[in-house]
């Protein structure tokens, strides 16, 4: 995020969620949100396929067709520009590229993009208006808008329109993706990435390459690495011979699992560290215990880049051991030794080398945590990104997009949208989750939602068993007949393990830049039983 | 600043404050029932009534604004008798079964009563309550026997949650807390945050998945960040014998400064997944397509050997680690390091794109 969770309670005077169930997925964010809106006025608009929670409290709600991410978007900024809303100083003091920007978004008007986003024109001049007009605005997304082929677009998008209005820099505007997972922005942050290092520099520099060789004390690969979904389209022809996995389950969250499957057996050797036997450790050749949370000591970093202490609780169970132990045994084993006493040396290790968390100790965050940039010890940390106008890359970027459509749209065998998210009550690939006793008593399976209008075309009443298919595989679960999804579109979640949604979803439309997966739009079709 | 008389002694306090305020900003205790520091006052319990000299009626200090120049008693004869009056009262259909109830030792009523000496309600018109115990949910139950209609859980629900589940029914005595029709929760608008089980002051809301595991006084609470979602919200892991028995909150700023103790369904209620029987709790490795159980050496040897024998045959860029968004920074930090450094190869990458 470049701003703060909290500022989305008090300081945002409109707030923009595209592509985020934020009640759902993010619940105390939700609640913050919804508070803002409901008791301090904020005004809110939410773009979903499906009608959320959030949805039902907005000003103006704008249920997009899935994949309709930057028609909406550009629809927006057309209005915006015509009506005379744009920031002009800001524009022209801190950013580069509006003119061809706004020569392109010129023909999206409100009435060219309702028919391709399935959103009423006057809804979009709405929007656009509030989003404009209301002092600080800020805007929020997850994954329905990131997993599509146009993800970087996408997000460029929504850029694009807080650039366009200046609601950036400032308490309560930005761009603030909510993250899905506890420590996912720690794992970018930390260099889990196949083309950068900690604190995303570079392995393609020099001289950061020759500052990490000096550290490390080897000489290190400097060409970029393959990102998780060629590692897996790799495997599939036989050019990856060791995989090493750990706490991911791609056997359950990657896309068109069959694909997966096939990709793993290819594998010569596969091991996979985890909590539990998940199902990508039934492909393993040797499974490792991990130990989960409670269990050990170390720092996530949220959403927001607040880095905060994980404490240990309580033992591992049986021989169970921390991850970083196990891989720095792995590592010694191999010759290179890697020996540290505990978690707080590896963090001080860290900070030598990475310039963002360089101010940040245990000490410091005993009580409450940092945001990232924190460069020095004295740096109070960092609330909100580009204040003042000020972007880290000298002018912000507008970027000229035109809308692609997805990959796979509806046609004659397969006639709806089929989109893919979570439950309130269950996490990613359920691993966790479906073991946690309340929960999966509470919702132990996956429902598929379709839209009343469509259920009766089929004949489908509420918990009547219907198949679901898309051009990879065929999954049979209950329907649960809604009207908070739009006619079109069907969704069901992918953490059941008896119905793995992932069979579905396709491994062949990837963002050309992120090689994101476009979970979020298969062609499909759905049948009674 | 005002100044007033709190005890004989004088008080100084920003305008605009309460006298429970100002007590509190002075050290001085004044006990609490539906009072709560992030909740709408309700000033409805009337434990924190205070004797102001001169006026002819005891005022609730947590919602009477601390004035310029006035005395107030906090434990006068007066008030003490008042306060036993309104134990009574609020206990007149309080189920008093402290030996089995989850909340003994962490009870604000039970500590009221133990120190105001109150052991029995003349006002209970030798009716016990009888509501049902038996709402369905798996999260948290609700004994409304043990309710003292305080409150914090309808105005945790409206201000902390912005859900509005619940609601107080009927009037009086009969008066309940309830769900739209008096249904179960399942068939409301609740998330089963449990943001109302924080806030509840007695044993009225008590957790189902900790029932039986450990009470307060038995557990340590450590300090740390939910494992589930990006917001990274403060929780307390509740231990006793080395075994996590349940989840609670830290309210303060510096102890929870994303959430104020604000947590989710997963939060405060996914957490046994910790003790599951199915964890993993010894290397496995495979043979003839069956996995048996390995001892660490021989487990770690193997995995070292063949990745060396594949980095010698194929080379570095035929291997990748795939990390984990779960893990944390520092075995992240390892992790790459591991690819890069031992490996030889930039092919890490992990479930962001997922």
């Amino acid at each position: 995020m470049t701003n703060s969770i909290g500022e989305l309670e008090k300081d945002a005077n409109c707030i923009f969620v595209i592509g985020s169930n934020t009640t759902e997925n993010h619940p105390v964010i939700g609640m913050k949100i919804k508070k803002n809106v409901l008791q301090n006025g904020a005004r809110l608009i939410v773009a979903d396929p499906r009608r959320t929670d959030l949805a039902k409290i907005a000003d103006v709600y704008l249920p997009h067709l899935p994949g309709s991410d930057v028609a909406l978007v550009n629809g927006m900024m057309n209005v915006i520009i015509s009506e005379g809303l744009a920031d002009l100083d800001f524009i022209a003091q801190h950013t580069e590229g509006f003119e061809e920007m706004a020569a392109l978004v010129a023909k999206y008007t409100p009435e060219f993009v309702a028919p391709i986003t399935g959103v009423p024109a006057e809804d979009i001049r709405k929007a656009a208006r509030l989003y404009a007009e209301s002092g600080n605005s800020a805007i929020c997304y997850a994954m329905g808008l990131t997993q599509h082929r146009t993800g970087t677009d996408n997000v460029k998008s929504v850029c694009n329109l807080a650039m366009l209005t200046g609601n950036i820099g400032r308490p309560g505007t930005g761009v603030d993706p909510l993250r899905g997972q506890n420590n996912v922005q720690g794992a970018c942050d930390m260099g889990g990435l196949p083309n950068v290092f900690t604190a995303y520099q570079a392995v393609t520099n020099d001289a950061t390459q020759e500052k990490f060789e000096q550290a490390w004390g080897v000489s290190l690969p400097s060409q970029n690495g393959l990102v998780l979904t060629e590692v897996i389209n790799k495997a599939h022809h036989g050019d990856i011979k060791a995989l090493y996995v750990v706490g991911e389950n791609p056997m359950m969250s990657d896309p068109d699992l069959v694909h997966v499957e096939d990709a793993l057996e290819k594998i010569d050797f596969v091991v996979v560290q985890d909590i539990f036997f998940t199902e990508t450790a039934k492909c393993a050749d040797v499974v490792l215990p991990s130990a989960c949370f409670a269990e050990k000591d170390g720092t996530f970093s949220n959403t927001e880049r607040r880095v905060q202490r994980v404490r240990k609780a309580v033992s591992a169970p049986g021989e169970a051991r921390v991850d970083w132990e196990i891989l720095c045994e792995v590592a010694t084993r191999m010759g290179y030794p890697m020996n540290y006493d505990n978690s707080e040396q590896i963090f001080e290790e860290i900070r030598t080398l990475t310039p963002s968390y360089a101010g940040i100790s245990y000490q410091r965050i005993e009580n409450g945590g940092l945001q990232w940039p924190c460069a020095t010890e004295e740096h109070p940390g960092t609330p909100y990104l580009h204040k003042d106008g000020n972007f880290s890359r000298g002018l912000g970027a507008f970027t000229a997009i035109d809308y692609i459509a997805p990959g796979e749209l509806p046609d004659e065998n397969y006639p709806l949208r089929l989109t893919t998210g979570r439950s309130l009550f269950h996490y990613h690939t359920g691993t966790m989750t479906r073991r946690a006793s309340a929960l999966n008593e509470h919702v132990p399976t996956a429902e598929l939602e379709v839209n009343p209008e469509q259920a009766n075309a089929l004949g489908i009443a509420n918990d009547d068993m219907v198949s679901v298919s898309t051009r990879r595989g065929r999954l049979e679960m209950k329907a649960k007949v809604t009207d908070t999804i739009a006619p079109g579109v069907i969704f069901t979640t992918f953490h059941f393990t008896e119905t793995p949604a992932n069979l579905l979803t396709s491994s062949e439309f990837l963002d050309p830049t992120a090689k994101i997966p476009e979970y979020k739009v298969s062609a499909a079709i759905v049948e009674k039983i | 600043m005002i100044t007033l008389t709190i005890n004989g002694k004088e008080v100084q306090t920003p305008k605009g404050s309460t006298i429970l305020e100002a007590c509190q900003q002075a050290g001085i205790p004044i006990p609490t029932l539906c009072y709560d520091p992030d909740l709408r006052l309700a000033g409805s319990c009337r434990m924190c009534l205070v004797e102001i000299k001169g006026r002819p009626l005891y005022a609730a200090s947590c919602v009477a604004p601390a004035e310029n120049g006035i005395v107030v008693e906090t434990e006068s004869p007066g008030i003490v008798a008042a306060r036993k009056v309104i134990l009574e009262l609020l206990s007149a259909r309080h189920n008093f079964n402290c030996q089995v109830c989850e909340k003994n030792g962490n009870c604000k009523l039970q500590d009221y009563c133990y120190q105001y000496g109150v052991k029995e309600s003349r006002f209970n018109y030798g009716e016990p309550t009888n509501y049902p115990i038996n709402d369905p949910n798996p999260f948290f139950e609700r004994d409304y026997n043990k309710c003292i209609m305080c409150t914090r859980c309808v105005r945790a629900c409206e201000d902390i949650s912005i859900v509005r589940a619940i609601s107080v029914e009927n009037r009086g005595h009969h008066a309940k807390i309830s769900t739209a029709f008096d249904g179960n929760l399942t068939d409301s608008p609740c998330v089963f945050c449990g943001q109302c089980v924080m806030v509840c002051p007695t044993g009225a809301l008590t957790s189902k998945v900790s029932a039986g595991l450990g009470r307060s006084y038995e557990v340590d609470k450590v300090l740390t960040t939910c494992s589930y979602c990006g917001t990274g919200c403060t929780l307390e892991l509740n231990v006793k014998d080395d075994r996590v028995v349940g989840v609670t909150s830290n309210r303060t700023d510096t102890g929870s400064p994303v959430n104020k103790g604000a947590l989710c369904v997963k939060g405060r209620f996914g957490w046994d997944f910790i003790n599951s029987p199915e964890r993993l709790t010894t290397p496995l490795i495979k043979e003839n397509g069956e996995f048996r159980k390995a001892s660490w050496d021989e487990a770690l040897d193997l995995v070292a050997k063949r990745l060396g024998e594949i980095k010698t045959e194929f080379g570095a860029d035929s291997m990748a680690v795939f990390t984990s968004a779960r893990v944390t920074n520092e075995e992240n930090y390892i992790a790459q390091k591991f690819t890069r450094a031992v490996l030889g190869t930039n092919n890490v990458d992990h479930c962001a794109r997922l």
